[in-house]
């Protein structure tokens, strides 16, 4: 199946839900709604003409500027059938959380726990969603926002810097 | 029994059975263990939690983080070719294909077509790496569940490739060889030379690890059954490369999506039958001889030719050219202190380290520098398998399961 017919497969069979899709480089994205981001992903999943059975990674990413600001990253993979999708869905900060896809792919587990830790994003139904990297007790946001400076916030900012010049 | 210490002795009376009344039956209760951070065979700084009923593992929770660097955030802040020695560092023990993998990614990214002599170079030092991160992993897992001797042959014979690196590159671990377009550095004579004189040393080397270990008595009962997982459980779980193939997936990005000198060459990808930690040995041990063929095949292709794309927005000028003629020393200023101005869009790109899939996500909203980098790295994700594939099995086989992954903490934790 070619990247146009399976974007356009999906279009038919989620006419509300379907956002866009993107064919760039040899990489097909296709962006669904919150709502609707189960259904799309048990229907790759399950689906014997898709047969994504293989979970690459999950990200997210994050744009301060947008009225949906967050974007969850699913990038699957068919083993039998040798075809990539990335699936993507926007998140708002206000209600900042998606439904989780654990049960269809057990590999989701730690990639959607560190999506948690470092950019917030909560998954609903998730087995254990605690902070993976980060310690338990971190209190200092996620740092992988683009409103968290590079150097780190907290503890980090009582350090005296000395003036070099001074000297 | 009876007059032990009452502290963890329960009396039951079962009124069906009154005959237990004399039948004392221990108290059980879960035993919390924390392995680690600190722990010699946790190949870096790893914690886990493992509960314990009696001598077997009932569950384990893995505490990752302890090497945790932010280097994705780096990212956000450097050019594109400043990051290259940031993945030097994710996987430390095989910095060469984390420099292939993150090249790769970016040119994808920029529609670079790298030249054919320079894909030949990358390929050799790929499987040269692939060779070194194979006898590590041999050697310290073997060091790990007792058969100490093998480590020093497998060390003895990665020190000369080590050398060889350092005459390469000038560096033996953190190598940065690789460059977007091309390599930095072309092979010397005496370079050929000694790796031809590896590749004739090495094959009969591999049979005498094996020597070692299949007739090894400890390593055969601690391997063999051990950590099974199955081909479903493998694939939902997102394990890539040996241990994925120790439970006989056929899934090599090598030969499912060919990239580089891959396709030119003929090799095989050994797979397992059973998912254990033999299995997945096994196929470590044969990846040693099919790399020797891949090297060997591009040594025999290679043709003579530039190893750097020419694309003068984005590729670095020769070394030779910067030192005397201006128009290179401001193209490798400029594109060292601003970066390339990138196209906006977004890729992923995954390549077959010896770990399993290393993969570069990369969202570009044009300008020098990414707008978010995102690593999928394996070590990461088999660990994510780790309570799977861990219960039931007793507390030593723990040691054999980080081993079976060939977890390194710097690319887990990033």
């Amino acid at each position: 199946m070619s990247l146009q017919q399976l974007a356009s497969r999906l279009q038919e069979s989620f006419a509300t839900g379907f956002v866009k899709a993107v064919e760039w480089r040899g990489d097909l994205a296709v962006t669904v709604t919150r709502d609707r981001l189960h259904e799309v992903a048990q229907f790759l999943h399950n689906d014997p003409a898709m047969d994504f059975d293989y979970i690459v990674h999950v990200s997210s990413v994050d744009w301060p500027d947008d009225e949906e600001r967050f974007e969850v990253v699913y990038e699957l993979y068919s083993i039998k059938k040798h075809h990539r999708i990335r699936l993507k869905t926007r998140v708002p900060e206000s209600d900042c959380i998606v439904d989780s896809l654990t049960d269809l792919w057990k590999g989701a587990d730690f990639m959607e726990r560190e999506v948690y830790d470092m950019m917030g994003i909560r998954f609903r139904h998730h087995p254990d969603l605690r902070r993976i990297l980060m310690p338990d007790d971190y209190t200092e946001g996620y740092p992988l926002r683009k409103d968290f400076p590079l150097r780190g916030k907290g503890w980090r900012d009582t350090f005296e810097f000395l003036d070099e010049t001074a000297r | 029994m009876a007059n032990e210490d009452q502290r963890t002795t329960v009396y039951k009376i079962d009124p069906a059975h009154p005959e237990s009344e004399t039948l004392p039956t221990l108290r059980t209760e879960e035993l919390l263990l924390n392995m680690g951070p600190q722990h010699p065979a946790t190949h870096g700084v790893l914690k886990v939690i493992l509960e314990l009923e009696g001598e077997r593992l009932v569950k384990s929770t893995p505490v990752l983080g302890y090497l945790h660097r932010g280097v994705e955030k780096l990212a956000e802040d450097g050019t594109y070719h400043q990051f290259i020695p940031h993945t030097d560092r994710l996987d430390y023990v095989c910095a060469m294909y984390n420099n292939f993998a993150y090249c790769r990614a970016v040119e994808k990214l920029m529609n670079i077509t790298v030249p054919d002599r320079a894909e030949y170079l990358r390929t050799i030092v790929a499987e040269v790496q692939r060779i070194i991160g194979h006898q590590f992993w041999l050697g310290t897992q073997a060091l790990d569940i007792g058969a100490m001797g093998v480590f020093f042959y497998c060390f003895r014979d990665r020190e000369i490739l080590m050398d060889w690196f350092d005459e390469l590159c000038g560096a033996r671990l953190t190598t940065s060889w690789y460059r977007i377009g091309g390599v930095e550095r072309d092979f010397t004579p005496s370079l050929l030379e000694k790796l031809k004189q590896f590749l004739d040393y090495f094959p009969p080397k591999i049979d005498e690890y094996v020597v070692f270990l299949e007739k090894n008595r400890i390593w055969l009962g601690r391997t063999k059954g051990v950590a099974i997982i199955s081909a479903e459980d493998a694939v939902s779980f997102g394990l890539s490369g040996p241990t994925l193939r120790g439970s006989g997936v056929d899934y090599d990005l090598r030969k499912a999506e060919p990239y580089s000198a891959y396709s030119k060459c003929e090799f095989s990808v050994p797979l397992g039958k059973n998912g254990d930690t033999y299995d997945r040995y096994w196929i470590r041990v044969q990846e040693l001889y099919e790399s020797i063929k891949i090297i060997r095949q591009c040594l025999e292709q290679m043709q003579d030719g530039p190893i750097m794309a020419d694309v003068p927005s984005v590729t670095l000028p020769p070394k030779q050219r910067v030192f005397t003629n201006l128009e290179s020393m401001i193209q490798q200023f400029k594109l060292f202190s601003q970066g390339f101005d990138a196209p906006p869009g977004e890729i992923y790109c995954g390549t077959e380290a010896h770990k399993g899939e290393l993969g570069f996500y990369i969202v570009s909203t044009g300008g020098g520098k990414p707008y978010r980098l995102k690593i999928r790295a394996p070590s990461f994700i088999h660990m994510g398998a780790f309570d799977h594939m861990s219960r039931g099995y007793m507390i030593s086989d723990a040691i054999t399961i980080f081993g079976t992954y060939d977890i390194v903490m710097g690319e887990c934790d990033r």
